[in-house]
């Protein structure tokens, strides 16, 4: 992301449109605007270390969300500045917050989400740099004109300061006559143009040093992606858990429970009326014979057999051949990918067969797949319609979250009239190179 | 008729060997592993062999495997394969070498002893017998467009196709169809023209060339 936006800005001037020294002008009031935030930036330093110290003691626990309230507003408010002022982008570092709950006990989870956030520490470290460095980086483009116009001035005023004792320097120059003051002011000059044009890269420079604390790091942005993608795992299979649980119950559990039963009538019929029992058994057989192909169609969705004996690519073959649409499968794999990565690939690509046959209204239907500098790759292209939309259906949603759980990806290009395009990328690595059958 | 049984669980081979031998069946090797198998199969070289797919020590398609290497070293040797599923993929590589001699069935098929038994004398006559199953994806894996000339027959001729398909005889499929032996002829053949495919008497060119057209 940082990236992006740097080469976003790089194209942009800096602060802001209009000529250089409007630009500049500019640039003062900023930097004065920013300098006004140090105060209460200190004020916040102090107030914060203050209710930390008494967590202790209990009162901490109330002050310490209200402060960061407060600290992640006005660190907020720079970020924005510098976003709109010099084009530096900064995101929001924090962790998300978890589900609110009542009473004391949300109390303290939201203590405890605020101080093991990293992010809070480094607002609070912003919150000292700003009123030190960032100030001074903040004023100067206003200090070096203000300089500029003291020198520029000097030939009017250095008789009163001599007079006045003061200090005579104007930076090296000895103004003691009115040709060393006119030097003076044919120094005021650059000086002048000099902080006007340095005004918009200074406050640039407070936004980039802004950026360096108040941006998430790499470190807390992975886990952010992380524990999203871990959330969205864990949902879905816990999901998954509970509907092969229905099915088992209202399937293939309740028949054997039936099974059973009729085997009991029958037993004692058997005696007395052994045609109504041969009748019993029959019915039984075939509920058996049900019961094993739900559980077959559960077992296909949970793990399916062939990808467990052959792997990916006979496994995509064997899709091809069950869809409805001719499927060409071109698959190269110089050996198998985790059995988690192997199941993520081959669902997705089932699922992309089904969102072809279903609704692309396709003939014809190529998959390939392989292998590449450490990525399992795989494109399925129709001659459909087209019109796939990510962003809609439910299918391709899922489709990404499967593969997003493994840090893959899927990119789809549909435009309408077709066709459609999906590629999917997950990196891995290869297990026991074993060529596969063809 | 000897046959060779391989089978990973002990309460399944035990099944299987008691109704084998209930029906007449000597059983020259019950194992439960793929190298087993194979060695039992090249040593014994029974009448046909009836085989789980899935088998120790890797649990994946060891049966199949051991099978296939038998009848590439022994060509022809009947061997009909159980699993408690049916891929197309696997049916097609069983049929790859065109000799015939193969069964692939669903486990549940032992339900019915005289069926499945039937199925065994099938294959070890050097016929076909393929699961319903098999057959019902074959035909859903075809298209279903006009130009497709599976489209121009007649749901009856589907029917008999099926059958047809899963390697029975004209008698098998007038019995199960409840119609007579003449009438089985006469939508073969009309099967058969509408499919240009080349009419044999032979009934196991005749399946084979059938299932070639399907997939």
């Amino acid at each position: 992301m940082s990236v992006m936006s740097d080469e976003r800005t790089g194209g942009r001037q800096a602060g802001g449109s209009g000529p250089w020294p409007v630009r500049g002008v500019r640039a003062m009031g900023r930097g004065l605007a920013l300098a006004a935030l140090a105060p209460w930036e200190v004020l916040l330093f102090c107030l914060m270390v203050t209710a930390i110290s008494l967590l202790g003691v209990g009162i901490g626990v109330f002050l310490v969300p209200a402060l960061a309230v407060a600290l992640r507003g006005t660190t907020a408010i720079t970020r924005r500045l510098a976003g709109q002022w010099s084009g530096v982008e900064i995101e929001d570092p924090y962790r998300p917050q978890p589900a609110p709950e009542p009473g004391f006990k949300g109390l303290m989870q939201r203590n405890q989400w605020i101080l093991t956030d990293p992010a809070t520490w480094r607002d609070l470290a912003w919150t000292l740099v700003s009123p030190v460095v960032g100030l001074a980086i903040a004023v100067l483009p206003l200090a070096l004109v203000g300089w500029g116009v003291f020198g520029l001035i000097m030939p009017l005023v250095w008789e009163d300061i001599a007079d006045g004792g003061g200090n005579n320097w104007y930076a090296m120059i000895k103004v003691t006559s009115d040709g060393s003051a006119l030097m003076a002011a044919a120094l005021g000059v650059p000086i002048i143009l000099g902080g006007l044009a340095a005004g918009p890269h200074l406050i640039r420079l407070h936004a980039l040093l802004a950026k360096s604390l108040l941006a998430p790091t790499e470190m807390s942005r992975q886990v952010r992606h992380l524990t999203e993608t871990r959330t969205d795992a864990v949902n879905t299979s816990a999901a998954e858990l509970r509907r092969i649980e229905r099915d088992l119950h209202d399937g293939a559990q309740a028949r054997l429970v039936a099974m059973g039963m009729n085997l009991g009538v029958a037993e004692r019929l058997l005696a007395k009326d052994p045609e109504a029992a041969r009748a019993i058994l029959a019915d039984t057989r075939q509920a058996s014979a049900t019961a094993l192909n739900e559980l077959r169609d559960l077992v296909r969705g949970i793990h399916p057999p062939v990808l467990a004996d052959r792997g990916l690519a006979d496994a995509v073959r064997a899709l091809g051949m069950d869809s409805p649409l001719e499927v060409e499968v071109n698959a190269e794999l110089p050996g198998r990918p985790e059995a988690p990565v192997e199941s993520a690939m081959y669902f997705a690509i089932s699922e992309a067969l089904t969102n072809a046959a279903k609704h692309g209204e396709a003939q014809r239907v190529t998959v390939e797949l392989w292998y590449e500098t450490g990525r399992l790759r795989a494109q399925v292209s129709d001659d459909g319609v087209g019109g796939a939309d990510p962003s809609r259906g439910t299918g391709l949603r899922g489709m990404e979250r499967r593969l997003a759980t493994f840090d893959g990806v899927l990119a789809v290009t549909s435009p309408t009239g077709g066709p459609t395009t999906l590629t999917m990328e997950l990196p891995c690595v290869l297990s026991s190179p074993k060529t596969s059958s063809s | 008729m000897r046959v060779v049984l391989a089978e990973d669980l002990f309460l399944l081979r035990d099944g299987l060997v008691r109704l084998l031998e209930a029906y007449d069946f000597e059983i020259v090797a019950a194992v439960d592993t793929g190298p087993d198998l194979l060695q039992a199969l090249v040593e014994k070289r029974p009448d046909v062999a009836v085989v789980d797919v899935r088998l120790p020590p890797t649990f994946t398609d060891e049966g199949l495997q051991a099978a296939l290497e038998a009848r590439r070293r022994i060509p022809g040797l009947p061997v009909l394969v159980l699993s408690q599923y049916v891929e197309q993929l696997y049916a097609k590589e069983l049929l790859a070498d065109g000799t015939g001699g193969i069964g692939y069935l669903l486990k549940d098929r032992v339900f019915d002893p005289d069926e499945f038994v039937d199925a065994v004398r099938r294959v070890a006559a050097g016929g076909t017998a393929m699961d319903p199953e098999v057959i019902a994806r074959l035909f859903a894996g075809t298209s279903s467009s006009a130009a497709d000339p599976l489209a121009r027959l007649t749901a009856r001729e589907r029917e008999v196709l099926g059958i047809m398909a899963e390697g029975r005889s004209n008698a098998a499929i007038a019995e199960r169809l409840v119609i007579t032996e003449r009438a089985v002829i006469k939508h073969t053949s009309n099967i058969f023209a509408k499919l240009d495919l080349p009419v044999s008497d032979d009934d196991n060119r005749r399946v084979l060339a059938v299932l070639a057209y399907l997939k």
